[in-house]
């Protein structure tokens, strides 16, 4: 049994479960950080994974199906700031319709594209252009790309003077604000990054299935966010969750034959991520402003 | 106060008119078939009035917490549990008479969707947790709770749903009292909800309890420093939502297909959120916004061979969108209006 666990081919199983919940986890950080809560994350993954589809189905070049899913996901997170930051009206909620809008829009293009609105047609993979193919669990740009990111982005927010001022930006946006930082350009550049993030892992989750389906995001954006929350707002933290949440799932995929407790091993992280916001493990303490649109004159 | 709600509606018909446009379809010719279809006839009326009676419980599901300023995103996993035990009762039991059955099935539902919404309340109350997250986290777990239940206990096998109902627990059809409505699925279950909305405005505006909701919504602090208890409030609000959205698998369960099945909530628990937006939490402007997305619902499908039906999805998404902006830009144009001085620091 534990032998069966420990071969190179479950850790790659982990990893590669672990991919569409660390970019969307990693994105939310930069968000959060700002100040901006990003729920619609699930809907930008499902759009950008669609985006990522048609444009590998019409041009063949899984490179430029991520360029697409990565445009899909940043302009769909620019719609989230722009009613949120611009227009300063209620983060969550607006979340929330963007998530409805992904899944009707996906269903509706689906359906003009590829005349089915929950399949589309098979699309090639990113098999096709592995740099590392001799060595397993680095044959996957992808794989490769969240570490490298995550280390990028948690040096990005902690030690450069952008990172600070987006930070800052989230804790006490009127400090920033006296100090000459524009908090909407800030907030807005987190939000767009979260987004483009999201939409790399949007172009994984459709080429992994070399197809796009209605609904495929299925909760991954959600459980990003609580990955995010259980790493405390951190990239490194954020992607460590993410792992952990990976090796949860292939063990509940690996005991599917053996268990039929299945559905309760696949709730384990939703049920961690309660457990720590609840405080019970260190504190899950959220950057000061986030979810609060700014409004000159209130503070 | 209805311009809001009425621009966003007009605005969203404008939308719809540019994605039939872009698809090559007359917006006119679409818009009309689809009201021809649905509101032309008693079928159509009565399959409106089908989708929107799940619509009215989850949308008081999100409408009381939003008034005492808390974030119901729980109502799908509040109304699966509450459905899946109204199905479980209602199935068990099967030699019990109706009067004692039809309570205790709908008693169940309740008493599942408000122990589902209780967990997060509490969180809420006593750690802080936010509930937005928690909320999502629980219609996850309910989702894996039920389908093991449905799996490996209690469903039918190679189904997912459960066994049929008692046959004295089930809600009529309209179509026995009024044979206009012959074929389509809407029953009783729609008065009950009717009801229910009615109650629920009377609660929120004539009760002591219903006062301190409103007031832990308007200003929690006031309210504390009014003796209000804040954290008892956060969670008896969450018991009541989550009460309303487990009640909202009955229009499924005893008035249509007599068992519960996973997935029978095709999204409704969202679809509220939406439905409490439009009627700004208004209880009886529920009973209306249910109605308007009823028929979005149900007038998409009848126009699915020309426009895919997912343009629903798109206009409910454009309602809520349109909705929080439209809020903030008149609600700061009337500010505007009323105080010309700027009042900046």
């Amino acid at each position: 049994m534990l032998n069966s666990l420990l071969t190179v081919a479950f850790l790659s199983q982990c990893l590669r479960i672990s991919v569409p919940y660390a970019f969307p986890a990693l994105g939310a950080t930069f968000s959060e950080r700002g100040g901006v809560v990003n729920i619609a994350l699930e809907g930008i993954l499902l759009i950008s994974a669609f985006a990522a589809t048609v444009g590998t189905y019409f041009t063949g070049s899984p490179l430029f199906g991520v360029v697409c899913g990565i445009a899909a996901g940043g302009l769909t997170a620019f719609l989230h700031g722009l009613i949120t930051i611009t227009l300063k009206a209620d983060q969550i909620v607006s979340g929330i319709g963007i998530n409805l809008l992904a899944v009707g829009l996906t269903k509706f293009c689906c359906q003009l594209i590829f005349n089915s609105s929950s399949n589309s047609d098979r699309i090639a993979g990113i098999d096709q252009w592995s740099f590392f193919g001799s060595i397993p669990i680095l044959d996957n740009p992808f794989v490769i790309l969240i570490f490298i990111l995550a280390i990028v982005m948690q040096f990005v927010l902690f030690k450069t003077r952008f990172g600070l001022r987006l930070r800052s930006v989230g804790e006490f946006p009127a400090a920033a604000e006296s100090l000459g930082v524009n908090i909407s350009r800030m907030r807005h550049a987190g939000v767009v990054i979260s987004g483009v993030m999201t939409g790399i892992g949007g172009a994984w989750l459709a080429f992994n299935q070399h197809s796009f389906t209605d609904g495929m995001s299925a909760g991954r954006g959600f459980i990003a966010l609580a990955a995010m929350i259980i790493g405390k707002w951190n990239p490194l933290g954020a992607l460590a969750a993410c792992l952990l949440f990976g090796i949860a799932e292939s063990l509940s995929i690996q005991l599917q034959s053996t268990s039929q407790y299945i559905q309760f091993i696949q709730l384990i992280p939703y049920v961690v991520t309660m457990i720590v916001l609840a405080g019970f493990i260190g504190r899950a303490v959220p950057p000061a402003a986030d979810g609060i649109p700014y409004e000159k004159d209130a503070a | 106060m209805l311009v809001g709600p009425l621009i966003a509606l007009l605005l969203s018909v404008v939308a719809g008119g540019i994605f039939i446009l872009s698809i090559g379809q007359n917006p006119i010719e679409v818009y009309t078939r689809f009201i021809g279809d649905s509101l032309g006839n008693a079928y159509g009326i009565g399959q409106i009035l089908f989708k929107a009676t799940p619509l009215m419980f989850t949308g008081l599901a999100a409408a009381i917490c939003f008034k005492a300023n808390l974030f119901n995103i729980g109502a799908e996993g509040q109304m699966t549990i509450g459905a899946f035990l109204t199905g479980l009762v209602g199935s068990y039991f099967q030699g019990l008479p109706g009067w004692i059955l039809l309570p205790a099935s709908l008693v169940a539902g309740m008493a599942g969707g408000a122990a589902w919404g209780i967990i997060p309340g509490y969180l809420k109350a006593r750690f802080g947790a936010h509930e937005v997250i928690n909320t999502i986290m629980m219609n996850f777990i309910a989702m894996g709770v039920v389908s093991y239940f449905i799996t490996n206990i209690v469903g039918v096998p190679a189904t997912v749903h459960t066994p049929e109902i008692s046959p004295s627990t089930t809600l009529a059809r309209l179509e026995s009292f009024f044979p206009v409505f012959h074929g389509s699925p809407v029953n009783l279950s729609f008065f009950i909800a009717v009801v229910i909305c009615l109650g629920a405005y009377i609660f929120l505006t004539r009760t002591p309890r219903g006062y301190e909701i409103r007031a832990l919504g308007l200003n929690a602090p006031a309210a504390e420093y009014a003796r209000i208890p804040i954290r008892k409030n956060i969670i008896i609000t969450f018991a009541l939502a989550g009460a309303c959205a487990g009640l909202g698998g009955m229009n499924f369960i005893l008035g249509y297909k007599h068992y519960f099945e996973l997935g029978f909530s095709e999204g409704s628990g969202f679809i509220g959120i939406a439905v409490a937006l439009l009627a700004r939490n208004n209880p009886i402007g529920i009973i209306v916004t249910s109605l308007f997305f009823g028929m979005l619902e149900y007038g998409s499908l009848t126009i699915n061979t020309i426009v895919p039906k997912e343009l629903s999805n798109i206009l409910q998404a454009i309602v809520i969108l349109l909705m929080i902006t439209l809020t903030k830009v008149l609600g700061g144009w009337i500010e505007r209006k009323r105080s010309p001085e700027p009042t900046n620091a």
